[in-house]
């Protein structure tokens, strides 16, 4: 089954089109990893999956599980069972991590039709998945990103996947700014939350040594706003090996 | 001044007179403002060492003024958190003089407005520090949040220092919604609506931290984010 299809997306910040007739398919089951050089639009499309504003759709349209991804606004893009990891996670002064991804968990349950967690349920649940990415539940009481350092950022995204369990996760650059152990936790973490057989990921990244720890079916390059190639795993490794220049050759 | 206009003869000579006794401490909590123009005002006399600590929701639905003076006296503190929320194209302020009138006596005002749909947001804020009054520490912080273009928010701070060996900080920022912060808390599942509900409730919260009374803490802001509702997204 197909959950995420991609058909002919270009589109513009600004007045500045940076996709340019972008066309992926990702079934259920599969981790795909996306490379690409600086500048070749890789958060562009996270940001445009994502739906944030200023961010122009001109042509081309994206299917989300049967339904019009474009159509949704962000927060029933989440609903839906989509997350987006962010490459720079924003900072809300005055907000608590376990008061903002309850209201965040309940919002999505209510749009879905299910019943609220009680302020028990979800300590337990947010408990349990800060233990598997190895993060302190004093750290969940603090204000959202607030004196986080750049890793601890990146692992709460993790914190804040697992607790809302999306069927299918953009995940823009979550390796940067990550340490080696904190990048096996933050691997380890993705594998246990994301890998199953109704499932995918989009998995933004520069580096191999992401994907060492998260192993992708498939891998894309992205340069130039469009899928320029896709393969296996193998092609990551040349990547490295080799640099996109002479990959794209 | 078309508020003041409205407000019927004698409405402005009334002044409530409170004293706080010399080592204690009183605290007050009010949520003012109706569908009428309303000015109140109270004058404060806070003895030695004794302690003020007021918390005010101003989030009436027409011209709504609190004016406050007070009078510190030796090693006294006035503790003033405000919150001025609302829109319907009306004027909400504070107006306060603080007197360190004796050494060593402390004063911290922390005000937030929230406006929008034409609505005004003002702190005036007045700090006298008499020429004896040495080791003053007195700090105002004014923040404004405006939620649409053509509302407007506005701090006049005042300072009159006699003294030379004191304290005096005052601050003002008027800005408008994260909107990075409201797309992140979009893209967790939040509506646009709880999003800048949860925003405007971390930005107004911090006008009462120092009111540790949880219960009176949440009337005060469950007051002003129910003035919230129907406000522009």
């Amino acid at each position: 089954m197909t959950m995420l299809e991609i058909t002919n997306l270009h589109a513009s910040v600004g007045d500045k089109p940076i996709l340019k007739g972008l066309t992926l398919s990702v079934p259920a089951g599969e981790i795909h990893a996306i490379m690409g050089p600086n500048g070749a639009g890789k958060s562009t499309l996270a940001n445009v999956l994502g739906g944030k504003p200023g961010y122009e759709v001109t042509a081309g349209s994206v299917t989300f599980r049967g339904e019009d991804l474009l159509a949704l606004e962000p927060h029933e893009r989440a609903a839906e069972g989509l997350f987006l990891g962010f490459q720079y996670p924003v900072e809300i002064p005055g907000v608590s991590n376990v008061q903002f991804l309850r209201e965040a968990l309940n919002a999505q349950r209510k749009a879905r039709g299910e019943e609220p967690l009680s302020g028990g349920e979800f300590l337990k649940l947010a408990k349990d998945k800060a233990g598997l990415l190895k993060m302190d539940m004093e750290m969940l009481k603090r204000q959202v990103n607030v004196g986080f350092s750049g890793g601890e950022k990146k692992r709460a995204e993790m914190v804040q996947m697992g607790i809302l369990d999306p069927a299918f996760a953009v995940l823009d650059e979550t390796d940067s700014g990550l340490d080696i152990d904190a990048l096996r936790i933050v691997g380890a973490g993705i594998n246990s939350i994301m890998r199953s057989p109704d499932k995918a990921v989009l998995l933004i990244t520069h580096y191999q040594r992401l994907l060492d720890v998260v192993k992708p079916d498939k891998v894309s390059i992205l340069a130039g706003g469009r899928i320029v190639e896709t393969g296996g795993p193998e092609l990551a490794l040349r990547l490295e090996a080799e640099g996109y220049d002479a990959v794209m050759a | 001044m078309d508020g003041v206009a409205r407000l019927g003869a004698g409405a402005l000579d009334h002044w409530r007179e409170i004293t706080v006794p010399a080592g204690e401490t009183f605290r007050a909590c009010h949520v003012v403002g109706s569908d009428a123009p309303q000015v109140s005002r109270m004058r404060v006399t806070i003895e030695e060492g004794a302690r003020y600590d007021l918390f005010v929701t101003n989030a009436g639905s027409d011209y709504t003024r609190i004016e406050i003076e007070v009078r510190l006296a030796k090693g006294a503190h006035f503790e003033f958190g405000g919150v001025t929320i609302g829109g319907a194209g009306v004027t909400r302020e504070f107006v306060t003089q603080v007197v360190h009138a004796e050494p060593e006596a402390t004063s911290n005002q922390t005000i937030r407005a929230v406006h929008w749909a034409g609505a005004t947001g003002n702190f005036l804020g007045e700090i006298k520090v008499a020429r004896h009054a040495q080791k003053t520490d007195a700090a105002q912080d004014f923040k404004g949040l405006l939620l649409e273009a053509g509302a407007s928010a506005n701090a006049v701070p005042q300072l009159e220092i006699f003294a030379d060996d004191v304290k005096c900080a005052h601050g003002a920022t008027v800005g408008a919604l994260d909107e990075a912060a409201r797309f992140y808390m979009m893209a967790r599942g939040l509506d646009p609506a709880t999003a800048q509900r949860l925003l405007v409730q971390a930005f107004i919260g911090d006008a009462f931290v120092a009111l540790e009374d949880e219960a009176e803490r949440e009337i005060l802001l469950d007051a002003a984010l129910a003035a919230l509702e129907g406000a522009k997204l």
